[in-house]
């Protein structure tokens, strides 16, 4: 196992449209300090900061954590449900099941998802119904 | 084109960062859909929308965008051009429609983001 240079977990609301997007905001910062370059911080702050609204707005809150390796950038989000029923389908470009509040704000597009796949170099979901979703994604560094 | 030939060609009023209008942008966007500005858009995009609510400077800020545009003029909260600045962001705001400021634009030469599209996507 290699060394890990960076570790942090970010505890994600439900519904806290207010703060959405700040732990993607510390992320982004905190790796720019690191000297990541300019292209993967662009992909994983893209992928974040979709992973942190989907917490905010999909689930019932979770937490999104970030670890660093001389490797790789892993992000983890790890919610508390509801789960997602049909894995395939949420994957899909333009499935969404986005509240009104949620739309009025500019999301609900049914593009988190696949933005975060095109994104990440590695990229997983499982998902279980009343246990909660876990989405893991992986960026190499160098 | 630069900040400040965009101002000209929409007739717009700067709301902040008057100090970098000489800023180039090479391509422009326009949506209200963060997820679809999230999915093509680099840093040396314009980003027109109708949306004046924090989440757009924060995905502006993912991006590492340098302008704004509001249409329709609309003007943002005080709080809200607070962190404009703070990011470092452009912000104007033109009486024009998404629609025609969109067009002026493009008379302009200003021109879409070019979208790869994989091989699996490219049914059109
Ligand atoms: N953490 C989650 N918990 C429960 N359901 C989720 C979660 N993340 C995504 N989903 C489900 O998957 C669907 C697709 O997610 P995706 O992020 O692709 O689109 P969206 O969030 O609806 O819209 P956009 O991301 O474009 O704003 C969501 O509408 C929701 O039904
Ligand atoms: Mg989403």
């Amino acid at each position: 196992m290699s060394s890990t240079l960076l570790h942090e977990d970010y505890p994600v609301e439900a519904e806290d449209y207010t703060r959405a997007g700040e732990a993607s905001a510390d992320i982004k910062r905190k790796l720019k300090q690191l000297g990541v370059s300019a292209g993967v911080l662009r992909r994983v702050s893209v992928a974040s900061y979709e992973v942190e609204l989907n917490l905010v707005i999909h689930s019932r809150g979770g937490v999104l954590s970030l670890e660093v390796t001389p490797e790789r950038v892993l992000l983890v989000s790890a919610d508390r449900g509801p789960g997602i029923p049909d894995l395939e389908l949420a994957m899909r470009e333009g499935w969404s099941t986005a509240n009104e509040t949620a739309r009025s704000l500019g999301f609900g597009a049914g593009m988190g998802l696949p933005n975060m796949k095109r994104n990440a170099d590695e990229f997983d979901i499982e998902s279980q119904l009343g246990t909660g979703t876990t989405i893991r994604m992986g960026f190499l560094l160098s | 084109m630069t900040i400040a030939d965009m101002i000209r060609v929409l007739r717009a009023k700067v709301l902040c960062g008057e100090d970098r209008l000489e800023t180039m942008v090479y391509t422009a966007c326009c949506s209200d859909l963060m997820s679809d500005v999230l999915a093509f858009v680099n840093e040396k995009t314009v980003l027109i929308t109708g949306l004046t609510n924090p989440h757009v400077l924060r995905t502006a800020d993912m991006l590492d965008l340098k302008c704004l545009v509001y249409a329709r003029g609309k003007i943002p909260g005080e709080e809200i051009l607070d962190q404009a600045r703070e990011q470092g962001l452009v912000v104007i705001t033109t009486r024009e429609t998404a629609f025609t400021a969109c067009g002026l634009l493009y008379e302009a030469g200003l021109r879409g983001v070019p979208i790869e599209w994989p091989e699996s996507e490219a049914r059109l």
